[in-house]
């Protein structure tokens, strides 16, 4: 049986999943001073009596590291910096231990400027007179020579707590953004660690001692150790996990919009043939641009419960929550309270939405029920309008070859997949407002944590080669080899693929699950004097995001469990 | 996060699959160190630099400005019209004013194309910056344009395409046409007829350094633009200026073209040639960028940069000093010289030969223009190649008079067809494009 467990903004959904089918499914309030006793609360729920041998796997999702960004409740960090020439790093700060020292690494990964050992130390001794116990190295170009980020660790030496190395968590290009990501990582590194080893403690207590899984921001997982390296993986898990449930449930042959639509916000991804799109650099999250490997999602401040009121004689929806529907003891008149007006819901007081939403009926002059059917129309128009700005964002990213530009390939999804809360409400409402075929992923309340539970380990390797310097470099994966003059194409792709699957064995992956592919493979002949004189060229591989292979199973149970929610058909 | 002054466009369009041959310098590797530098700096991250998909140009496009024979997929590929329409884009995201300035840092360029085009000259087929600022005249109506070249090269096929526009502008600054290619753009070249002192030529000695290229601004290019008021100001932005450029002997540095691009403040800029991919173009479109964008740009140098080293000599400038005021003597005549022609109304004819070295194919070119009190007058051009291409180009300017206008198309109706094997009309007056075959 497997664990799986979504922390949300407002729940934290967990199913143990069995033999083909949802063996259990719990909901409990999320107390975001306090997820501890929540996660504990959730899997205490589902675990109850169940011989502990039974359990294989638990795979988690929380909100943990995107709650300490957001409200900024990071442990204290020190950055050292080596920028070279280019825009002043100093633009660039993330906190005030943040010092910028010599030595310079450019675009072909060659050594300009070598560091100062003398300036380093003198910031080490100042680091650790702060009382300074984790540090993060960046350097510009480290991902194509890591050297200087790697010296200046080795002056650190052991003083320090913990050290992350900007090279190891990411191979793309972007010095801000690896700043901003190595930052985070190594903020977010104690909060997250104590949380862990509190929860793995509790369970080796409980005589549960089963592999852990952590759901990433690009819809796969890694183990409990892998992401103690680098927890800044684990931001923004939450949309992915919804994203990875509705999979299932997807068409294999068209594009898909899925909706998670929550309380007090909606998330919204594309699927393309049943494989969730990546961002192709790396979230944003408080502010920050990352260079962390997430799912393209979009969030927008609408939700069941998000504020209903009138602004300038105009009904004004979201972004805020300020607690349930009305009808559920809530201050504030909602999209739900329109539901249960329209007499779409009614395991609740009707009476106390009809009493939210007359004021607003007042304001703009209608009747309650044509307030009601405004509400919820307005808040789908919102969804939509919003998916369709997040549609043209991608199809309007550029492409830096003639064949790409002329080929001018176009995300156009033809189904819409909702899950959430209030899922099949809005999809009635969505399928009636648009072209597209609307669907409620089956088990809509829970497929969330669904998703978390059945989603497969994914990685990503990228190998970066100069036959001219004669180097290969995985800065990720600490791997550094020299490479002779016939080194090409074929012989990166098969290094980065063996790297590739020995860092997914390293987290957790079976071998027999990893699906294998490139997403990035150019080499060009590098010319000087008229002579080719070597290629340089740019391997990406991944394990795309996707589900073990128990989940054709349980997703057929799933729909069979639930036959009225499947939409008609138009 | 990080946020800029001036709103600014990029279109990056490096071609990353198109090459004139595989040892060429206009190849896939040109842009792609520029790309690593762009993208490790995280500007297309920056909150007011916005990264815009190229259009494509269309066909209608090129013949607004061109006469290609014996038609333009005989001399064009889409990388054209992409790179082409790369400028359009920032042109129109310019005008539409989503952005303040611009920058298409795409190829293959485009300032060596002239009116005529038999084949590749320069590594260029087609004029992009033409291409983009006539589509802006038909789409946004805008009438003074100044092109500023920076390149290191004379851009002479821009100056073809606008020899005869007084309301275009056009400042060539590039190294003396005795010591590289093309071989023109001396000072007395300095337009047609109708359009004397429009065309500006500043021709620098080699070795020129920041120093010869900012005093230049200052005293010849700033005051000029200042007199003539451009609605717009273009930059074909060439980079081969630089001390580490493999084709060329000049001394300029990423600091110097951003400190240009700081005090020039084109509204749109192209890139154009500069072919020392790994030392100069990273660090050169890093600094033109962030100068377009109000950023502070002093940190950006490349890896061996010492001005000390590459400064000009006491000599050289001596010789940048008499060569501005040179220009200056040009542009203060302009004016009378257009009125006299203007006034005279009678037939100016000019002979030449065109080679296109990409291609290598001679041309011979009998152009005549029909000067007029009220417009800058009917051009023909009688075009010939060694390969036997015989061709009567008529062109009707944007602003012609209807007597003008008449009298284009009694040239084209009446051409000798048995002398030619195309005769083509371009009446900017309606945007039309006529050809008629033998």
């Amino acid at each position: 049986m497997i664990i799986g467990l979504d922390v949300g903004g407002t729940h934290t959904d967990v199913v143990l999943i069995g033999q083909n089918c949802i063996h259990r499914q719990a909901k409990v309030p999320t107390d975001t001073s306090n997820l501890f006793d929540c996660v504990w609360a959730a899997l205490d729920e589902v675990t109850r009596d169940i011989p502990p041998e039974e359990i294989k796997r638990t795979v988690l999702s929380t909100t943990l590291t995107t709650n300490a960004i957001i409200e900024g409740k990071m442990a204290e960090v020190a950055m050292i910096l080596s920028p070279g020439p280019g825009i002043d790093a100093e633009l660039l700060r993330t906190c005030t231990h943040y010092h910028i020292v010599s030595g310079s690494i450019d675009h072909r990964g060659r050594e300009i400027q070598p560091i100062d050992p003398v300036e380093i130390e003198a910031v080490s001794s100042k680091l650790k007179g702060a009382g300074i116990e984790h540090v993060g190295i960046v350097g510009k170009f480290s991902v194509r020579n890591p050297k200087h980020e790697i010296q200046i660790g080795e002056i650190l030496g052991d003083s320090f707590h913990n050290v992350l190395y900007g090279h190891r968590l990411s191979g793309n290009l972007s010095f801000p953004r690896r700043i901003a990501t190595t930052y985070l990582n190594a903020a977010v590194h104690p909060i997250y660690s104590r949380f862990f080893k509190a929860v793995k403690d509790s369970l080796n207590k409980k005589g549960l001692n089963i592999p852990i899984h952590i759901l990433k921001a690009d819809g796969g997982t890694m183990s409990l150790e892998a992401s103690l390296l680098s927890p800044g993986q684990t931001i923004l898990s939450g949309p992915a996990a919804s994203v990875m449930g509705s999979l299932p449930f997807a068409s294999l042959e068209d594009e898909t919009l899925v909706l998670d639509i929550g309380g007090t916000t909606t998330d919204m991804a594309i699927l393309i043939h049943r494989v969730p799109l990546l961002d192709p650099v790396g979230c944003e999250l408080g502010g920050y641009k990352t260079l962390i490997r997430s799912l393209k999602t979009y969030s927008i401040g609408v939700g069941g419960d998000s504020t209903v009121g009138v602004v300038d004689g105009r009904l004004k929806i979201g972004p805020g929550r300020d607690g349930p529907a009305m009808a559920y003891g809530g201050p504030t008149p909602t999209p739900t309270d329109a539901l249960f007006v329209l007499g779409k819901i009614n395991n609740g007081d009707a009476e106390a939405s009809r009493r939210g939403l007359e004021p607003i009926a007042a304001a703009l002059d209608m009747t309650l029920e044509d307030v009601a059917n405004e509400v919820f129309d307005h808040a789908c128009q919102m969804i939509l309008n919003a998916a369709a700005e997040m549609i043209e964002d991608i199809n309007s990213k550029p492409v830096y070859t003639v064949q790409e530009l002329l080929e001018g390939y176009q995300v156009q999804p033809q189904e819409i997949l909702v899950l959430g809360g209030p899922a099949p409400y809005f999809a009635f409402r969505l399928a009636a407002l648009t072209d597209f075929q609307v669907h409620v992923v089956p088990q809509w309340q829970v497929a969330n944590a669904v998703g978390a539970a059945l989603a497969k380990n994914t990685s990503e390797v990228t190998l970066f080669a100069d036959t001219e310097r004669g180097i290969a470099i995985a800065p990720g994966e600490k791997f550094y080899q020299q490479i002779n003059k016939n080194f090409d194409q074929k012989n990166a792709v098969e290094l980065a693929f063996e790297l590739l699957k020995n860092k997914c064995i390293k987290e957790g992956a079976v071998e027999s699950e990893l699906e294998m592919e490139v997403l990035e493979n150019v080499q060009f002949n590098m010319v000087r004097d008229f002579y080719t004189t070597g290629r340089n060229i740019r391997v990406k591989v991944q394990v795309k995001p996707g589900l073990v292979s128990e989940y054709k199973d349980i997703a057929a149970s799933m729909i069979n469990a639930s036959p009225s929610e499947k939409m008609p058909e138009k | 996060m990080l946020s800029v002054k001036t709103k600014t466009g990029l279109v990056f369009f490096p071609a990353f699959d198109w090459a004139i041959s595989p040892t060429h310098p206009e190849r896939e590797e040109r842009l792609l160190y520029t790309q690593d530098q762009v993208f490790e700096e995280g500007l297309l991250d920056i909150d007011g630099i916005i990264e815009y998909k190229p259009d494509l140009a269309t066909i209608q496009d090129v013949r607004r400005v061109h006469f290609c024979v014996p038609d333009e997929w005989s001399v064009l590929t889409e990388s054209h019209l992409i790179s082409a329409g790369g400028a359009k884009t920032i042109g129109m995201q310019v005008l539409e004013k989503n952005v303040e300035r611009g920058f298409a840092l795409v190829r293959p360029p485009g300032h060596h194309a002239m009116r005529v085009v038999h084949g590749a000259r320069g590594f260029c087929n087609i004029n992009i910056e033409a291409i983009m600022v006539e589509y802006l005249r038909e789409a946004y109506q805008v009438d003074r344009v100044a092109i500023v070249d920076t390149d290191c090269h004379h851009g002479d096929g821009t100056q073809d395409i606008y020899w005869h526009d007084p309301d275009t502008l056009f400042i060539s600054l590039h190294q003396d046409g005795r010591t590289l290619y093309p071989g023109t753009g001396f000072g007395y070249e300095m337009g047609g007829p109708a359009a004397a002192g429009t065309t500006i030529n500043i021709p620098l000695p080699p070795q020129t350094s920041e120093e010869g290229f900012l005093y230049t601004l200052d005293h010849a290019i700033l005051p000029i633009l200042n007199d003539f008021k451009p609605d717009i100001i273009v930059n074909s932005a060439g980079q081969d200026n630089h001390y580490t450029d493999p084709i060329t002997n000049m001394n300029f540095s990423a600091q110097g073209y951003a400190e240009l691009t700081r005090r020039l403040q084109p509204h749109i800029a192209v890139l154009e040639g500069g072919y020392s991919i790994e030392t100069a173009l990273p660090y050169i479109n890093v600094g033109i960028i962030m100068a377009l964008a109000g950023m502070d740009f002093s940190k950006v140098r490349e890896p061996d940069y010492r001005p000390e080293r590459i400064r000009q000599t006491a000599e050289t400038a001596e010789q940048v000093k008499r060569v501005v005021a040179d220009v200056l003597e040009c542009w203060e005549k302009g004016p009378r010289l257009r009125e006299k022609h203007r006034l005279e109304k009678k037939s100016h004819k000019r002979e030449r030969s065109v080679f296109y070295d990409t291609d290598n194919i001679l041309e011979t070119q009998l152009e005549e223009l029909q000067t007029c009190r009220d417009c800058s007058g009917v051009l023909s051009i009688d075009s010939e190649t060694d390969r036997g291409h015989h061709v009567l180009a008529i062109h009707i300017p944007r602003k012609g008079c209807n007597e003008c206008r008449e009298l284009g198309y009694r040239l084209y109706d009446g051409a000798n067809s048995r002398m030619y094997h195309q005769v083509f009309l371009q009446d900017r007056t309606h945007d039309q494009y006529l050809v008629r075959k033998n």
